[in-house]
């Protein structure tokens, strides 16, 4: 297939689930900011949320001071932040525009719906049921998502959409962990922590993976095995070891002749994962830990473009 | 303001509908306005959702525009098409037979039939393209003819549109939107079938490969998701199966076209192309194009690729060419042409010039190198300051104008505000040439919405209808 028509394809899908990662970012910090009774901690950490998006500065340029109304309308509703809800739902809409006629009809009418919706919805509205549109951008992304395994040929195209949605994923389950168990953790170390139930259960909860917690583990909520669950299990779809065998399988599918170094760097982390437990990486340091993975994530990803998605000489 | 003289597509007249729109009449009797209009709003309704859209799109998606449709049917009884058809065939045929002449021996300018200059001389000839040899000798792939049917019923040709005409997915989209609101209405008729365009189109891109490929590569080329047709070159792509690209998406290499694929250039042997002759090749033509490929032109002449349509047919639809193509059909083929152009004065010629300065309140004046509707004077119903306006740039360059009597285009009836009322129409047929001559029955039928309204283009509130023409 034509690489700018992957290169779309692969867009469309990432911001998607950009989209909705952010949803259930500023969903569950809203929330602990609701739940937490220390004000001065926790809760009023919202400059965190601009640090794991690496947007403090794009934020201190237009906006006097962070407070919470400040982030999530910078974050959510801000169509001249390149990285907010809102446009990433305009950018998912013009990649998947512009390869229309490769994708099914159900597909983009899903994704032109979402945007024409997203773009009319008064701000007022939005903003007085916060909830109910974080809700709204998960249950879209889970629709184009349920889409298009649902109606699109498992061919190149398909492809390339898991593996934007994967690697976006992986990416942002990472960060995500690493700013809260630094907030949540603070020195301690995973052992001594006390365990706030809110707090750990709220996370859980804005990966989806507070019910499967209770299923695997039965037990207590602790860091170490929030941890082990969204790091390591196979079997819990948004853990980076699931994340990392996706993009993997995917990478086999559209193998070209360049791109055998991709792949082997992705058999690696995969690998890497598979492999590991979880008390070494708190042994080793459970920031560096996702540091390196974020490395290796962003290198596969732009490895990604150069085998597959930028224009080739003969 | 509908001219009194039109003729009218459904009634003979008051009293007698016409035979082949009788079935409809009959239907028609059991049915309300409010439900006629209900379907016309899940029709516009569908077209939004499906995102069939016209005009610009512009940033933040806000500017797509669907093209008015109108419910009602316009009928073309089979024998009325098959003179039409016999008509567009030939007239394509000498089209590209006369292409193929003056980008070779130009026997018809040394036969003096046209003049040399009116040909030579036009901004649309271009010298590039002499003693190149096309697959087939086939120029206009794709021709979009206008045809109008006047007063005495006749059928005139308006127009021919050699380059890039498009509105050929409107008519399988109109088509498609029919079968689905009124069902019932194609039990009583037997409406010859469009929807194998698509396929008919792509074997004909095939046909005209570059010889000795087998399995040739066909794409189609866009300006991109800005161009104001986006959605039919996106359509027409994906109905045949093949690739949507942008000038981005190709290169050329050692005079061969490649396209830019995940698994590294592939070859592309068929550019179906809907973007200008001026922006497909930086390197040749305006430098500063973004839509085009550099190299493309050394690509063509070598033979190793085949643009749809050839480069530099503008010349013959050009508006100073069309009063000679009667001649050409004459001229080329020994023939009596079928179907008949409109008479048309030529203002760079004296008595032309006169004549249409002393009557210009009922003629219709065109530009030259105008489409689309644009530059238009429509005497008998312009302004006297609009007149006088006109008369003004007329003087000061009269080669750029032709003008033509004011025809009563024949009227339909269309579902409008006041309710069911005849509006002017037209009609496109597209002729597709390769390997032979084919089309499918029909062609988009464009209907002025305005009440007296002769303008029937898109980009000046005109509408669209689907085209049966009836099997016997």
């Amino acid at each position: 297939m034509l690489s700018r028509t992957a290169d779309h394809l692969y867009w469309m899908a990432r911001y998607t689930e950009r989209a909705e990662n952010l949803a259930r970012m500023l969903d569950v910090h809203n929330r602990m900011t609701l739940l937490t009774r220390d004000s001065s901690l926790i809760g009023q950490d919202w400059e965190g949320i601009l640090t794991i998006n690496q947007l403090e500065r794009d934020f201190q340029q237009r906006y006097s001071h962070v407070t919470r109304e400040h982030v999530i309308h910078f974050m959510a509703f801000d169509a001249e932040n390149p990285s907010s809800i809102h446009s990433c739902l305009r950018l998912a809409r013009e990649n998947a525009h512009a390869v229309r006629g490769t994708l099914t009809s159900e597909l983009w009418e899903t994704m032109n719906a979402t945007w024409l919706k997203m773009r009319d919805m008064p701000l007022e509205s939005m903003e007085r049921d916060l909830g109910a549109f974080f809700e709204w951008v998960k249950f879209r992304s889970h629709l184009s998502r349920g889409v298009s395994v649902g109606t699109m040929l498992q061919d190149e195209a398909f492809h390339f959409v898991r593996l934007g949605t994967f690697l976006e994923r992986s990416d942002n389950t990472a960060r995500l962990l690493d700013v809260k168990y630094r907030l949540l953790l603070g020195a301690h170390t995973a052992e001594e922590a006390p365990s706030d139930y809110y707090q750990w259960g709220g996370l859980l909860r804005s990966l989806s993976a507070f019910e499967i917690y209770r299923k695997v583990y039965r037990d207590l909520i602790t860091p170490r095995r929030v941890a082990e669950l969204l790091l390591l299990r196979v079997d819990m779809p948004r853990s980076l070891l699931y994340c990392a065998q996706e993009v993997l399988a995917n990478l086999e599918q559209i193998a070209n002749r360049h791109s055998a170094e991709t792949l082997r760097r992705a058999g690696e982390l995969f690998a890497g994962l598979r492999y590991s437990r979880i008390d070494t990486v708190f042994e080793r340091g459970f920031h560096e830990f996702l540091d390196r993975f974020l490395v290796t994530i962003n290198d596969i990803g732009s490895r990604i473009s150069e085998d597959f998605l930028l224009p080739v000489a003969a | 303001m509908i001219a009194a003289d039109y003729y009218n597509e459904m009634s003979a007249s008051e009293a007698v509908v016409r035979p082949h729109y009788q079935p409809y009449a009959e239907w028609f009797k059991n049915v309300s306005a409010d439900w006629l209009g209900q379907k016309r709003n899940e029709a516009d309704l569908l077209f939004h959702r499906l995102g069939i859209t016209f005009a610009v799109y512009g940033e933040g998606g806000g500017k797509e525009r669907l093209i008015p449709f109108d419910v009602i049917p316009r009928n073309i009884p089979h024998r009325e098409w098959s003179i039409l058809e016999a008509g567009l065939r030939q007239r394509v045929q000498a089209l590209n037979l006369f292409l193929q002449d003056i980008y070779h021996d130009q026997h018809i300018l040394k036969a003096g039939l046209i003049p040399s200059a009116a040909v030579l001389k036009n901004t649309q000839y271009r010298p590039e393209m002499i003693g190149v040899d096309v697959p087939g000798q086939i120029y206009s792939h794709i021709a979009g003819i206008d045809i109008i049917r006047a007063g005495d019923g006749e059928f005139y040709v308006l127009e021919d549109n050699l380059r890039v005409p498009s509105g050929v997915s409107y008519m399988l989209e109109n088509r498609r939107m029919m079968m689905r609101l009124f069902p019932d209405l194609f039990a009583r008729y037997k409406v010859a079938p469009v929807e194998h365009y698509p396929d008919m189109l792509l074997d004909n891109l095939r046909s005209v490969a570059p010889a000795g490929m087998l399995d040739p590569t066909v794409v189609v080329l866009t300006p991109g998701v800005f161009n104001s047709a986006y959605f039919e070159h996106s359509f027409l792509a994906q109905q045949m199966g093949v690739e949507l690209v942008e000038g981005r998406d190709l290169l050329v290499k050692d005079a061969f076209v490649y396209m830019r694929t995940t698994q590294g250039p592939r070859r592309v042997d068929v550019i179906y192309r809907r973007v200008d002759d001026d922006f497909l090749d930086p390197e040749a033509f305006r430098p500063d194009s973004m839509l085009g490929v550099p190299g493309l032109l050394s690509a063509y002449k070598a033979g190793h690729v085949t643009l749809c349509n050839a480069i530099g047919t503008g010349v013959a639809d050009d508006k100073s060419i069309y009063p000679y193509v009667p001649q050409m059909i004459q001229f080329y083929l020994s023939e009596a042409p079928i179907l008949h152009n409109v008479s048309t004065f030529m203002l760079r010629q004296k008595t032309d010039y006169d004549y249409v300065m002393a009557h210009l309140p009922e003629l219709v004046v065109k530009e030259v190198h105008g489409s689309g509707g644009y530059g238009m004077l429509v005497g008998p119903a312009a302004s006297q300051a609009e007149l006088e306006a006109f008369r003004l740039r007329i003087a000061a360059n009269p080669d750029h104008y032709i003008a033509q009597p004011t025809l009563a285009l024949s009227a339909c009836p269309t579902f409008v505000e006041a309710g069911i009322a005849p509006r002017h129409i037209d009609l496109r047929p597209f002729v597709l040439s390769g390997r032979e001559i084919k089309m499918v029955p029909g062609g988009l039928t464009r209907v002025a919405l305005q009440e007296g309204s002769l303008v029937v283009n898109s980009s000046q509130g005109g509408g669209t209808k689907d085209t049966w023409v009836l099997e016997n």
